[in-house]
């Protein structure tokens, strides 16, 4: 610490370079962020899926659609625990941009299936006894100011021209941090019910699997794959995760686009920051040839030039971490399309060691030709 | 050349040079700038170090000062064979052993002058208030308590030069080795800093060589050696 003043001077000889700079590495750094948040938001799915579940869907396409029928057959598997089914609603409340998911469901096995989404007692009650009952999660509640009692009315092209009215029984929270708290689900009886002739009664949109044992999920799923074969509707077993990552795929790897343009970020940022600091210490050449006269060791010029980088890096790299979080800490900025939106702790902590390596890695060429100065020769050239 | 370091306790010397040579490669020339140069001085001696340029004086000081290494020969100071140390204990034993007064003075501009004489505390076990009664002490021996918060650019030549003499005895050094210190300064600015080191000579003892190419300066020393063509003489070069 007692070096402080010196390194902080330093960076402060050329303010307009250091802020520069500084604004170089922020801006990397927000990117950083924000490519983080938006990668977790398209892939995050598949991080939170459960090992125990597998998703079944149609053979052909996700939107085709499956009998109502298939889900005795598939309590009848063995190792099979327990089978819901969602289909997708695809409505719009007020206008089209107010998005969000809202997916018919049986209420008791699908909050069986699901103990991430978390709902109290009594509004569990009230939409067991509701059959217009519907329940939806904080940030959407929040997002519309709807509370407990509100009847919510939505439109869906795919299911007719009709506004459906959903009477808002409860509003779930989200057991982990990355829970999606958007969708909104209603009772599957009332949406059978309700859709219009020719379109698709008895049909559903996908089944989600609870195996007994997680380890013989690869089995159970062939076994249900088997199970359709060379029937009308064939289908496609896949675990949770995978049915997650399939769903993200539709947009590429997402995981790839962000590691290639950060990867670019991060290579002109050391670029940048690898001239500052070369330039800083070509320029003092002759101060680090006194400051080695007086009695600084090799050692401590190198980390004297290293303290520096690191400061900048570490500066730069902060404020542009701190100023992701600011821009992330409010969740999905799209009103509904990127539901799991959220700059992670791990990614935090990501950002924290790039900006160690890249202060590291800037300041070592130029710390290195300073420790390795002849003081003599260093000193001539004052 | 013996590697290992030869104490001698029972010699009166400060600084002991021995057989010294020093030569420098230029391009696939050898240049011989320091040839066959025995010296001796005494604790407490004011040396002035005479020559013209390209004799070889700074040369000579930076062996002295242990920032470079004879080619052959040896560099005792303070009882202490330094040529033969690693560039770490170079380093410390510098640090311990010796203050630097260097004719363009040689502050760091973005620290105060308190600051820049602080720099040899720092590398002491000295705790800051410590550091700070230190400081005080020296700005006040050169006559600028009053300048302790000014940053090198609003001083003048002559008071900064005085910080870089701050500078080097703060630590209160074995040996004060001065290249110049004159040598960028009128002679009003010149006359205070040759004062001052002559008062640090004669009032506190602090032995003193000075490299200088100024008749009136070397006459404020209490002895004037002359170098010329890499050999030493009592006697001006004619």
């Amino acid at each position: 610490m007692k070096y402080a003043h010196l390194v902080w001077g330093n960076l402060k000889r050329k303010k307009l370079r250091t802020l520069l700079t500084l604004l170089s590495i922020l801006v990397a750094f927000v990117l950083f962020g924000l490519l983080c948040s938006i990668r977790q938001a398209l892939v995050g799915g598949v991080e939170l899926a459960g090992a125990d579940r597998l998703v079944v869907r149609h053979k052909v396409s996700i939107i085709q659609l499956l009998p109502e029928s298939y889900q005795a057959r598939m309590e009848r598997i063995p190792g099979v625990d327990l089978v819901v089914h969602q289909t997708w609603f695809g409505g719009v409340y007020q206008d089209p941009k107010n998005f969000f998911m809202q997916n018919p469901v049986q209420p008791e096995p699908f909050l069986a299936m699901h103990p991430e989404i978390v709902l109290p007692p009594a509004q569990r009650d009230a939409w067991l006894k509701t059959r217009t009952g519907a329940i939806v999660g904080r940030t959407t509640a929040e997002r519309f100011q709807w509370k407990v009692g509100d009847r919510i009315p939505i439109r869906s092209p795919i299911w007719g021209q009709r506004t459906w009215e959903f009477d808002l029984v409860g509003i779930y929270e989200g057991r982990d941090k990355g829970t999606d708290t958007t969708p909104m689900f209603f009772r599957y009886d009332y949406f059978d019910e309700m859709r219009e002739e020719g379109r698709g009664r008895g049909l559903v949109g996908w089944y989600t699997i609870r195996v007994k044992d997680p380890s013989r999920a690869a089995e159970i799923a062939r076994l249900v794959d088997q199970e359709f074969e060379n029937s009308p509707a064939e289908t496609k077993t896949e675990p949770e995760g995978a049915f997650a990552q399939a769903w993200a795929r539709q947009i590429g790897n997402i995981t790839l686009i962000v590691a290639g343009i950060l990867g670019a970020v991060f290579f002109t940022i050391l670029l940048v920051t690898g001239s500052t600091m070369s330039q800083a210490v070509r320029e003092r050449i002759g101060e680090l040839g006194v400051l080695k006269a007086i009695g600084f060791t090799p050692a401590q010029v190198l980390g004297l030039v290293l303290a520096e980088s690191c400061t900048l890096a570490g500066l730069g790299g902060g404020l542009g971490l701190a100023l992701a979080w600011l821009l992330t800490v409010n969740g999905d900025p799209t009103g509904g399309l990127l539901p799991l939106f959220n700059f992670r702790t791990a990614d935090l902590l990501l950002g924290v060691g790039l900006c160690v390596v890249l202060g590291v890695v800037t300041g070592l060429l130029p710390a290195l030709q300073a420790m390795r100065l002849r003081v003599a020769d260093a000193l001539r050239r004052l | 050349m013996s590697t290992t370091n030869e104490t001698q306790p029972q010699d009166s010397a400060l600084v002991r040079i021995e057989g010294v040579e020093k030569t420098f490669r230029r391009a696939s020339e050898d240049v011989h700038v320091l040839a066959r140069l025995d010296l001796v001085v005494p604790p407490g001696e004011f040396l002035a170090l005479m020559g013209p340029s390209g004799s070889g004086k700074s040369t000579l000081l930076n062996l002295i000062g242990g920032l470079d290494r004879p080619t052959q020969g040896s560099v005792t100071v303070a009882g202490e064979r330094i040529d033969t140390l690693s560039d770490r204990r170079l380093a410390d034993w510098r640090a311990r052993h010796i203050g630097f007064v260097f004719q363009l003075y040689n502050l760091m501009p973005v620290l105060t002058a308190e600051r820049n004489v602080e720099l040899p505390l720092l590398l002491t076990h000295l705790g800051k208030a410590e550091r700070q009664k230190h400081v005080a002490t020296a700005l006040a021996m050169v006559g600028l308590s009053h300048r302790a918060k000014h940053y090198p650019r609003t001083l003048s030549g002559g008071e900064q030069q005085r910080v870089g003499i701050a500078r080097g005895i703060v630590t209160d050094p074995t040996l004060l080795l001065c290249d110049e210190p004159t040598g960028d300064l009128d002679r009003k600015a010149g006359d205070e800093i040759l004062n001052l080191l002559q008062a640090l000579n004669r009032e506190h003892g602090k032995t003193i060589i000075m490299v200088t190419h100024d008749p009136h300066a070397s006459a404020r020393a209490s002895r004037t050696v002359y170098l010329n063509k890499g050999r030493l003489s009592n006697e001006p070069v004619s």
